[in-house]
């Protein structure tokens, strides 16, 4: 592969080939992030109108008529629910910033041309778009209405497409092995010269962490879901208490698998939040190796704490107490990275760019998130708040408040070097502040209507929780205006943006040493690494 | 401990029924204590920092900290004891909670889509309403005849799932006179969110005086036992009874009787034998506007005398 000082000539990923067809067969993983970012950004939209559905519906109990009843039945607000999580959880939080932002830049940060396997990266994509197609397509067969979850006996029982599902998520689930595959490949075998796994930025390391996760746990959630599949058709009596089976076996393998997968989700976004907080402190991260080796302690630890999802299923006690006790320990390197953030902080040079915003929203949602983690770890806390709102608050906070404000906060990182164009500063950061305050009006009022006992997936409620969901459906609509005047800066970025800088925010990391956008290969020069990732001195 | 008590104001929770509540809402105020201080510390550190260190120029110069092992240390070590502490504690309480007093009351309580059936030693059946004496150990013993389902009496800080084919249980000793309300927490479909009862919590001859008009049931009249029986198979949760609007089924509002479209624009009068071939099999004359296959068949779970009282009852919705 020889194009050389192409970038000399203004040549660059995007320009270097024109039309449809050449980004339909690429195996520039550059233009496969993009191609994942426009498919999760499709879903993101789909799941989030389910979302405000939801809310819609939950604004008031299904005794006051009109409001409270724009899904006209208890089924229908079942699917929309089951809907809503699937895609939030297999086409948007778990592919979201391993497949956009982690395409993109793992390369680039290892000084590489491109993944080690390009054309399984594009194959990626495409199990990716056709597991995430075919499950969009239960929704025109019979849409399914037994949670993101599956749980047996309820999904052997009802009578819709459960089984095409199982297979779409199964499918997606190869998508998500390649693409871990493609990554340890990488990172193992494609850094630059000099670039010694101590000296890879701390997002690789999560990208890392989390392929390894994607490589273990993914296949555990294959297996029961074809199992799922099997008793559904053939009736062989694995999960179905009426064939003799076992109904809460599901659970432990399903949790095998979804458990990593929280990590799955989050890794990638402590990642991105490592590489926010130091650049624009400009300032070397504080504690590299514990946040790096922390990474890889949660992956490990997280496949022995499933159990804490099951506290009042009929699992033992001693099984109980054991998932409680390590539950607690992965309390630990969660809050060491916490700490390591705040402390880098600390006599550094901080700017409030966009960027830096959403990271400063990440720490402070994830500090909520992680403190009533803790309280679910709890056995006899969580006995009281296990499926109840509480629940849906805890994981909301974690997940789409670290997440998704990661991925945000990322996108907005980044955005001059994958497109080459500046956004529209003051509308990043409006969007900011309408997505925070909503999350919080939204979220926050759940834990409160969780330890007042409201339970999670109730279609309709009693009085008592009526103020609180109010405040909670209004807070979804802020989130709403954030995110649509967020969508508005991007793309106005994207059409109008003028020309971005090389390394417009004067980070360290190898990305911005190469042009904005960045040549076809990455760099004209393969860089030669002499030091750490963030030297700011 | 004043703390506590502050915490516990805020914390939201339901009327503490049982001494356990109490426990659990002491080691939640505590919680809630420590998680305030620490978000105070790491956030409020958070805007501390960056506000103290804000960027005043281009060119600021910032110090190299890289790592302090000492730091690093306490600050993994604290949160380790923390959360060991928290575990011992709630080991404790989750101890007190799952050991079966040994002569308890004992009840059955059965789930099914989408309603409690509860029976008592005696014999005596109810429906989402459980009937216990104050101060009284009671213990539940839980299961279900289809999916999945989780009992959960907020006042009282339980929750158990009742899961088919197998027997699980809780126990409880209520402290407050009262009604209490026990939710399904786990996803159990349609009707999911109706699926309420109640947990009345009487005095002791309260109690022996319920039990006695309960065994006194085989002496109803024919109606009024189809009524109960009406709601024991949670029938209610799908045919609505006392006006004409359809639920997930049909209303049996003035239905007897009279004729029925069916599905195939057919006609059927509603009379004793449509009505008891509806209950076996529910599949043969569905009603235009329902769909085929929602109802499940009754066949082998009742018997003549219950399908007697319960087509009584339907002729009674006048």
């Amino acid at each position: 592969m020889g194009s050389h000082s192409s970038s000399a000539h203004g040549e660059n990923y995007i320009n270097c080939e024109k039309g449809l067809w050449s980004w339909l067969t690429t195996i520039d993983h550059k233009r496969i992030g993009i191609m994942y970012m426009i498919a999760v950004m499709f879903f993101f939209f789909v799941g989030g109108v389910m979302a405000l559905l939801l809310r819609l519906e939950l604004f008031a109990p299904n005794a006051t008529a009109g409001v409270g009843q724009v899904l006209k039945n208890g089924d229908a607000y079942n699917q929309v629910l089951t809907y809503h999580g699937a895609i939030m959880v297999f086409m948007v939080i778990v592919p979201g910033i391993p497949a956009i932002l982690g395409n993109f830049f793992l390369p680039i940060h290892l000084g590489a041309k491109d993944m080690a396997f390009p054309k399984i990266n594009l194959l990626s994509w495409y199990v990716f778009m056709a597991g995430a197609l075919l499950a969009v397509a239960t929704f025109f067969l019979s849409k399914i209405d037994t949670g993101w979850t599956f749980y047996t006996p309820y999904s052997i029982r009802t009578g819709t497409s459960v089984v095409v599902m199982v297979v779409a998520a199964f499918i997606m689930g190869m998508s998500s092995i390649l693409t871990g595959l493609n990554m340890i490949v990488t990172v193992h075998k494609l850094r630059a010269p000099g670039m010694t796994m101590h000296r890879m930025p701390l997002f690789v390391w999560a990208m890392y962490s989390t392929a390894i996760l994607q490589l273990l746990a993914t296949p555990v959630l294959g297996i029961t879901l074809m199992l799922l599949a099997a008793e559904k058709i053939f009736g062989v009596g694995i999960f179905d208490p009426a064939l003799g089976g076992d109904p809460v076996l599901f659970q432990h393998f399903f949790w095998f698998y979804s458990h990593p997968a929280v990590y799955i989700m989050i890794l990638p976004a402590m990642g991105v939040i490592s590489e926010i907080i130091t650049a624009f402190s400009r300032k070397v991260i504080f504690g590299y190796t514990a946040i790096a080796y922390s990474s890889l302690g949660i992956a490990a630890v997280s496949f022995f704490v499933w159990g804490h999802h099951m506290f009042v299923s009929g699992q033992s006690e001693l099984a109980g107490i054991m998932f409680s006790f390590i539950t607690m320990l992965v309390g630990v390197p969660t809050a060491i990275k916490m700490f390591n953030w705040v402390a880098t902080i600390y006599k550094g040079s901080v700017s409030f760019d966009s960027p830096m915003l959403f990271a400063l929203g990440f720490l402070f949602l994830f500090a909520i998130g992680g403190v009533t983690g803790i309280m679910l770890a709890t056995l006899p806390i969580d006995v009281h708040f296990h499926d109840t709102y509480f629940v849906v608050a805890h994981f909301h906070y974690v997940m789409v408040g670290g997440t998704l404000m990661a991925l945000m906060g990322g996108f907005y990182y980044w955005f001059p070097k994958m497109f080459g164009k500046n956004f529209n500063e003051a509308l990043a950061r409006l969007s900011f502040v309408f997505i925070f305050i909503g999350f919080n009006v939204t979220f926050f009022p759940q834990f409160i209507l969780g330890a007042m006992g409201m339970p999670r997936r109730y279609f309709d409620y009693i009085p008592n929780y009526e103020q609180l969901n109010k405040v909670s459906t209004v807070g979804s609509w802020l989130i709403l205006i954030g995110f649509l005047i967020g969508l508005y800066a991007i793309v106005q970025g994207i059409r109008k943006g003028s020309k971005a800088v090389a390394n417009p925010w004067g980070a360290k990391t190898l990305e911005w040493q190469t042009a904005s956008p960045p040549p076809q290969f990455n760099f004209d020069v393969e860089p030669v690494v002499t030091a750490g990732p963030y030297e700011y001195r | 401990m004043m703390w506590f008590n502050i915490a516990k104001a805020q914390s939201f929770m339901p009327t503490q029924g049982t001494e356990i509540a109490k426990q659990v809402d002491n080691l939640y105020g505590f919680l809630l204590i420590t998680s305030f201080i620490a978000c105070v510390l790491v956030i409020g550190g958070m805007i501390y920092f960056v506000l103290k260190y804000k960027r005043k120029s281009d060119n600021d110069k910032t110090a190299y900290i890289s790592h302090s092992t000492a730091l690093e240390f306490l600050w993994s070590f604290i949160p380790l004891v923390i959360f060991l502490a928290v575990f011992a504690w709630g080991w404790y309480i989750y101890h007190g909670m799952r050991t079966m007093p040994k002569d308890a009351l004992e009840i059955n309580v059965l789930g099914k889509q989408w309603a409690w059936e509860v029976e008592y030693k005696n014999g005596y059946k109810a429906v989402n309403e459980i009937v216990v004496p104050v101060n009284t150990d009671v213990k539940l013993l839980l299961t279900s005849q289809d999916v999945i389902h989780s009992f959960f009496i907020p006042s009282f800080r339980i929750k158990q799932d009742a899961v088919p084919g197998r027997y699980t249980a809780l126990w409880f000793r209520a402290e407050k006179l009262g009604e209490f309300h026990a939710f399904c927490a786990e996803y159990c479909g349609t009707t999911h969110s109706g699926m309420i009862g109640k947990v009345r919590v009487v005095t002791r001859e309260e109690f022996d005086k319920y039990m006695e008009e309960g065994q006194e049931e085989g002496q109803l009249p024919l109606a009024k036992r189809g009524e109960k029986l009406f709601a024991l198979k949670a029938c209610a949760s799908c045919h609505a009874v006392d006006n004409p609007a359809a639920k997930v089924g049909p209303s049996l509002f003035q239905v007897f009787g009279h004729e029925v479209v069916l599905a195939d624009g057919s006609k059927v009068n509603a009379d004793e034998n449509y009505i008891r071939e509806s209950i076996l099999q529910p599949n043969a004359k569905v009603v235009k506007g329902f769909p085929q296959g929602v109802m499940p068949t009754f066949q082998g779970q009742i018997n003549e005398n219950e399908l007697n009282a319960l087509i009584e009852y339907v002729k009674s919705l006048k």
